[in-house]
């Protein structure tokens, strides 16, 4: 058995700082619901507030801006889903929504919902081969009819092959024509610079867990002119937009994590850039014809998220890497989702262009505030007996394989 | 050993892990996703492969602190299997989607991808032994308890499978296999057994078929060609099957007829009153052997379904082929079942039934009566 780990699915979740832990067991000590009127609520209503405060600061946003949830799927819901109502309320010819092909499962499934039992037409926002959405794909869906279209979401950064979209500049072609933007941006926090008011989005969903904080909270960042419906219904919390008791020490973990995260983002964002790369360069230099997807420059985290290495290795399927790595005590992810523990071929490779059987063999290692040369190097010196003996594998189980007698 | 358990997420394969792991061995559960179609299975609450399945199986891993994957073999178990199982009906045959599975997935499969990943073997929930022989090899033995003996669904494994599998159950009552599993903890230790054929979750073969085939409207007849009746398709029928025939008129001797014939060329459906219906010989192919092939005349049990009793016979081989005679008739034997062969407990091999006849007259007093499903 193994003594050590070598933890490469920072994008899954990434260790919690020791500050966030500190300040979040620290107030789990103290008792105090936020919307009480006495003093123990006021003093938890205090670390709220104070919390929204910090992270307006840090990602750009007023605090009033700033609305707690319990993650990044709650928000991506709230969002898609609130915003499509309250669009719809106000007209009811928007019924269209613009939304990526690589978008997570978080928004992807919330549109799948509307379109079933909504009534919501979908015009889905197609990839160049680096997984990029055009601003000009925007405008071209919108101008084939504007009045019809109820909201756009694009992701900031992918969270399979780490494509930073020009959120940007979407959002100013969505704004010429008064549309709203919504973006899922779990994966960019804290990894690249993520400026709301600059950004011009509308709507902006973040993760506590992604950034160094606990999992289970997260904040939808909500333009004060944006009108939402509310999901959750009960104690009117949150500008009645997400009713429920605040969780008061994931908040203050939250909040102490992404100041953390935001303070520190340039120079760890120059340390993952230098580990990913040798960690793609070493890939790639293994020999098996290892490819690298996505957006990929040596130096650059502006393009690329700073953490993200996601390889294509030939004649293998990733879950049988993923075993074989495990078990030489390397943890990390095909970056695509399951069904029923089952990886699937990935969304994200498909609209990519990438056939399926090459997909399959997709392998996500993600880097974090924690991650060294040392877990770098342990995944290369893994990486050939793994691709060896997957590649058997794969042979063994193909449908084409060979009957034995 | 470095040993995959395949966990169906029932008591039987988690009580399998578990003693694996308790004689020593690195295990790692395995899971196989067989449905191309996991989303409509997961409603069923019977067969295997459900979402829930997968669930209950990962939770027993992760109580044996045993690492734990899903294996999609959905592709290769939709060809080798289902595919075939449905070209066999529309041939006119009967055949056993478990041996296919054992034959194809489990210890084919499932146990050529764990040995190319590293591993050494595969432990399974099967109740069966292997027994170590004098000169080394190893033996597929049924299990101690007859009424959950799988020795025959295993009948198809040739001694390089055997060599590579284990069966931790097979020397103990299924009775005391969930006390195990209650006794750890394990909470599908109440789960009941799985029945039917797995891919068809409502166990209504006839409907799946239909579904699949289509409605093909033709007779049914006597041996003599006079029509008795009509069917939607004769795929739908087995050799020895009785009931489901709808037949108008009674027969002349008042006696119940049964499906002695599918011929899917004419779609048409045989019968014939059950004294016809009792065969005594056996022409068996595609034959597998679970040690060296027999050699000459020997003399063997054969059964020719899961839990149907075992008929004294002898049996000769040649090659791919065995001929088979029982001592005597029995009834219900469908081209396409399986025929395995037994030495005492010893399972010699197996071989799917071509064709079937008499060679002797039938015995005074009834025929043991065999007829059901097939599996």
């Amino acid at each position: 058995m193994r003594d050590s780990f070598v933890y490469l699915d920072h994008a899954a979740t990434t260790p919690m700082l020791p500050e966030a832990i500190e300040a979040m067991t620290a107030q789990m000590a103290t008792v105090g619901n936020a919307s009480s009127l006495h003093t123990s609520g006021r003093a938890g209503r205090r670390v709220v507030e104070e919390s929204r405060e910090t992270i307006a600061q840090a990602l750009g946003a007023r605090p009033s801006e700033v609305l707690f949830t319990s993650g990044g799927t709650e928000s991506d819901n709230l969002a898609i889903k609130g915003l499509f109502w309250a669009r719809r309320d106000a007209d009811p010819r928007r019924v269209r929504l613009l939304v990526s092909v690589v978008e997570h499962h978080a928004v992807l499934d919330c549109v799948d919902f509307l379109e079933a039992h909504e009534g919501a037409k979908v015009t889905w926002l197609e990839v160049d081969h680096l997984g990029r959405v055009h601003p000009e794909t925007v405008r071209a869906a919108i101008e084939a009819d504007p009045d019809s279209v109820a909201l756009v979401s694009v992701m900031w950064a992918n969270n399979e092959v780490g494509t930073v979209q020009p959120v940007a500049e979407i959002a100013a072609v969505a704004h010429a024509f008064g549309i709203p933007v919504h973006s899922d941006a779990v994966q960019a926090a804290g990894q690249v610079e993520v400026d709301f008011a600059k950004s011009g989005l509308d709507l902006m969903s973040v993760s506590g867990h992604k950034v160094g904080g606990p999992q289970g909270v997260g904040a939808l960042l909500v333009r004060r002119d944006v009108t939402l419906v509310p999901l959750s219904h009960g104690g009117g919390q949150e500008r009645q937009l997400r009713s429920g008791t605040l969780d008061t020490p994931a908040i203050r973990g939250f909040a102490v994590a992404v100041q953390h995260a935001t303070a520190n983002r340039e120079a760890t964002s120059e340390r993952l850039i230098a580990l990913r790369d040798r960690l793609i360069r070493g890939a790639q230099d293994a020999g098996f014809g290892v490819q690298v997807t996505g957006d990929w420059e040596p130096g650059d985290g502006i393009r690329r998220l700073p953490g993200n290495a996601h390889l294509l290795v030939p004649g293998c399927d990733g879950d049988s890497l993923l075993y074989l790595l495990d078990a030489a005590g390397v943890e990390c992810s095909t970056g695509s989702a399951c069904q029923a523990g089952v990886p699937q071929p990935s969304h994200v490779l498909l609209a990519m262009g990438m056939p399926e059987q090459q997909a399959r063999g997709a392998l996500r290692l993600t880097l974090g505030h924690t991650s060294t040369a040392a877990d770098v190097d342990a995944f290369l010196a893994a990486l050939p007996a793994a691709v060896e003996r997957a590649q058997r594998a794969q042979v063994a189980t193909s449908t084409t394989a060979k009957p034995r007698n | 050993m470095r040993v995959v358990a395949a966990m169906s997420g029932g008591v039987d394969s988690a009580v399998a892990a578990l003693r694996m792991l308790e004689a020593g061995h690195e295990v790692v559960g395995v899971h196989l996703a067989l449905s191309q179609n996991s989303a409509t299975l997961r409603e069923s609450a019977r067969g295997c492969c459900t979402i829930e399945d997968a669930g209950d199986a990962r939770r027993v891993a992760d109580m044996l602190g045993i690492p734990f994957y899903v294996w999609d073999m959905a592709a290769r178990f939709t060809h080798d299997v289902v595919e075939d199982f449905i070209a066999e009906y529309a041939a006119g045959r009967t055949p056993n989607p478990c041996l296919r599975c054992n034959e194809k997935i489990k210890f084919a499969a499932l146990l050529d991808k764990a040995l190319a990943l590293g591993f050494d073997a595969v432990a399974t929930g099967h109740y069966a032994q292997i027994v170590e022989s004098p000169s080394g090899t190893r033996e597929l033995h049924r299990a101690v308890d007859m009424a959950k003996d799988q020795s025959y669904v295993l009948g198809v494994l040739d001694e390089e499978q055997l060599a590579r599998s284990f069966f931790p159950l097979g020397d103990t009552a299924k009775p005391q296999i969930r006390e195990e599993a209650r006794a750890r903890g394990f909470y599908v230790a109440a789960k009941p057994d799985s029945h039917d054929i797995c891919f068809i979750p409502d166990g209504d073969t006839r409907k799946w078929l239909t579904d699949r085939l289509g409605e093909q409207a033709g007779d049914i007849v006597e041996t003599d060609g006079t029509k008795v009746g009509e069917h939607s398709g004769a795929y739908a029928f087995t050799v020895g099957q009785r009931r489901g025939l709808h037949l108008g008129q009674p027969a002349a001797g008042g006696e119940p007829r049964y499906v002695v014939e599918v011929q899917p060329s004419t779609n048409t459906v045989v019968v014939a009153a059950g004294e016809l219906l009792g065969v005594d010989t056996i022409t068996g192919e595609h034959a597998r052997w679970c040690g060296p092939a027999p050699e000459g005349v020997v003399s063997v049990g054969a059964q020719v379904r899961a839990h149907g009793e075992e008929v004294p016979a002898t049996a000769w081989a040649d090659g791919k082929k065995v001929e088979v005679r029982l001592e005597r008739r029995i009834r219900g034997v469908a081209p396409g079942q399986s025929v395995v062969l037994y030495d005492g407990t010893r399972v010699v091999g197996s071989a799917t039934i071509a064709s079937t006849g008499t060679h002797r007259p039938p015995a005074v007093g009834p025929v043991s009566a065999q007829i059901g499903s097939p599996a």
